[in-house]
């Protein structure tokens, strides 16, 4: 029984990290349908401007939090009006040699200023200290990420379905040249789209630091994981990808719990499974 | 405007003169390491402990000039490793090789440096088996077995009963796993469990839970430095293992050049080591401060302590042998002298490195950088792996 539930619990905060370190992907690629290869180049840059102002600046986490997310999301918009513009137009081929490209761009421009040894994120020490939840000890930052992980599911299942916002990205993604007649403005709701998607990006690799430590290569060694979430999630579906990082989550922890000799063919053959089984992912609306 | 042009002349004169004298006598060494992507440090490491030897020593031997031509294999990449040994060897026609930091590039030049019969000097690659593939393989760095089996003998002296090893899934990590159980038991003491936790491992809290749950009043971990390090010492603290007063043993996963990162989390982690960057003694401070003085931004690891050994090996060999391989080998065998991280030798017959073997524990030092702090000594450890 206690087993049990330490799956569940360790499940959910390590779900709850793949589903922060991912929605940002979610938004590129899954909403907005490119092949984003470049997602965790920005996260990248979040965990790097948030190093260098708590560890070279000592500015206190929350602030330097708020200072690198508006950072690369302003890092984004003139790459978003020069580059991706371009970008959505190609195939999906095009798409992955052009956004990998990127990534190769700011992992070198990280490696030439921070080198490419652990960037690491100052906190407040009682964010790492051990809280006694009874049956069993978690780090108060896990807890944090579940709360934070459980608003941004919220607030973005909120925006995409219930404000005018949403309406309008739905419909620029469905059919653009119909919503621009409808007179919306498709290029500035990709612009919107798109700059949050590097948001949220941001917020996840600093938030996700604590497990997925930012380094240069950061965006290269964690891309599968990234692309194994929003593809088991589906495309197009918020929840979905929140229900698959969970799910995940625990998957990937129970076989560390119950078959740890067996490592981490137990979790792709577990999604190979799924993917045969519903090859759109968990949740797809009907098209 | 007659002078300058007659300085000129002059000058010009001067260069070739003196690239004609280097060229007869110059001895081309090949530096075979990666200097690019995600292991790049090692090639930084080395290059610069490289440049810090020939800055206190010189670039001459018995007259002859000595020249380092660097090579990127760019990772663990045996081809990329054998063409580049090729390449110096019969373009460059380099007389030593030095570098390889990874054990397959190692591995890969055996039968090259075989048929040319020139020596290879070892700065890190780790697995006792290189030295046996070739009788012109050196090493100036360590071995697993090495520092392994001194950390589980002094565990178990200093008190530890019943251990759980957790250990990265991958040769390094298995051969770290069965070093460390053998000179364990060997003593008395009991394994309660084995850990092999996969290489792609991010989150370590389940294995945490069954550190834990096993009874065991120790664990030895061994990881590769770097982010695997970094979440692992994280979820030691933060999951309560510290608290429960659960000891935690490695070897080198609280590298200098990572440790930094580490925080305060690493305060307190007791490893087994040949090299820390603030060993006692003179010739390892003015090391360090020469290093410090060329690359501010640089501090010295086991990398640049193996590099460093190294070139004074090849020193060495030249001032003995010139370029005659056979006989440079010859004359390393029983060499010894002082290195910065304490009395070193070259073992006669694995041509290992034969050294002290360090307990160090993780401290702050008094300039806020954390140090791997030098408390006992095992001494004079050889390759205790060597036709294991």
């Amino acid at each position: 029984m206690t087993i049990a539930l330490s799956i569940l619990v360790d499940g959910v905060a390590y779900g709850m990290i793949l589903f922060m370190i991912s929605v940002g992907l979610s938004v590129t690629m899954g909403l907005m349908r490119i092949v984003n290869l470049a997602h965790g180049g920005f996260a990248l840059l979040g965990g790097a401007f948030a190093h260098v102002l708590t560890v070279w600046y000592s500015v206190p986490f929350i602030a330097a939090l708020a200072i690198s997310v508006t950072a690369v999301t302003f890092l984004a918009i003139p790459l978003e009006r020069l580059v991706y513009r371009r970008i959505y137009r190609f195939g999906e081929l095009e798409q992955v040699l052009a956004t990998i490209g990127i990534v190769f761009v700011v992992i070198a421009g990280v490696n030439l200023f921070l080198g490419s040894t652990l960037l690491p994120i100052r906190m407040p020490p009682e964010v790492s200290s051990p809280v006694d939840i009874g049956f069993k000890v978690l780090p108060l930052h896990r807890i944090i990420v579940i709360l934070a992980g459980l608003a941004v599911v919220a607030a973005l299942y909120l925006l995409v379905e219930q404000t005018r916002f949403g309406i309008y990205l739905r419909a620029a993604v469905d059919n653009q040249d119909t919503a621009a007649s409808l007179g919306i403005n498709t290029s500035k709701v990709y612009l919107a789209a798109f700059a949050l998607g590097a948001a949220l990006a941001a917020i996840g690799g600093i938030l996700g630091a604590e497990l997925l430590p930012i380094e240069a290569y950061y965006p290269l060694r964690y891309m599968v994981l990234f692309l194994i979430v929003v593809a088991v999630g589906g495309l197009g579906s918020i929840v979905g990808s929140f229900l698959a990082a969970l799910s995940l989550g625990i998957l990937d922890t129970a076989g560390r719990y119950l078959l740890p000799d067996m490592g981490t063919i137990f979790f792709f053959l577990a999604i190979t499974a799924l993917l045969a089984v519903r090859p759109n992912g968990l949740l797809v609306k009907p098209s | 405007m007659r002078q300058l042009r007659w300085g000129l002349f002059a000058s010009s004169f001067a260069v070739l003169a003196f690239a004609g004298a280097a060229s007869a006598e110059t001895i081309k060494v090949g530096v075979i390491a990666t200097f690019s992507g995600p292991n790049a440090i090692w090639g930084k490491q080395f290059r610069e402990a490289i440049q810090v030897y020939a800055a206190e020593h010189g670039t001459e031997v018995n007259g002859n000039t000595v020249e380092f031509i660097y090579k990127d294999v760019g990772g663990p990449n045996p081809d990329a490793s054998k063409a580049a040994a090729q390449e110096l060897l019969i373009r460059e026609g380099v007389k030593y090789l030095a570098g390889f930091d990874f054990t397959p590039n190692a591995m890969a030049v055996a039968p090259l440096i075989n048929q040319a019969k020139v020596p290879a000097v070892i700065f890190n690659a780790a697995t006792s088996a290189i030295n046996e593939q070739s009788e012109y393989f050196l090493r100036t760095s360590f071995t697993l077995w090495q520092v392994t089996v001194p950390i589980a003998q002094w565990a178990a002296d200093n008190g530890a009963k019943k251990v759980i090893t957790a250990v990265t899934d991958y040769n390094p990590g298995v051969d770290a796993e069965s070093a460390f159980v053998s000179a364990f038991e060997e003593k008395g003491g009991t394994i309660v469990d084995k850990i092999r936790m996969p290489l792609q491992t991010t989150d370590f809290a389940p294995f945490m839970q069954r550190i834990k749950n096993s009874g065991a009043d120790a664990v030895f971990a061994f990881l590769p430095a770097g982010p695997a390090t970094f979440a692992f010492t994280k979820a030691y603290n933060e999951n309560g293992l510290k608290e429960a007063g659960i000891t935690f043993y490695g070897t080198g996963e609280t590298d200098e050049t990572t440790i930094d990162a580490l925080g305060d989390q690493a305060i307190g982690l007791t490893t087994a080591y040949h090299y820390s960057g603030v060993h006692d003694s003179d010739l390892n401070r003015s090391f360090t401060a020469k290093l410090e003085e060329m690359f501010p931004q640089s501090r010295a690891n086991l990398a640049s302590v193996g590099a460093y050994d190294g070139v004074h090996l090849i020193y060495k060999m030249i001032e003995a042998a010139g370029t005659d391989g056979e006989k440079a080998i010859e004359s390393s065998k029983g060499l010894s002298w002082e290195s910065p991280r304490g009395l070193i030798s070259i073992d006669p017959d694995s041509r290992h490195v034969i050294q002290n073997v360090y307990i160090r524990r993780v401290e702050r030092a008094e300039n806020g950088s954390l140090v791997n702090r030098e408390f006992d000594t095992v001494e004079n450890v050889p390759d205790l792996g060597f036709s294991r």
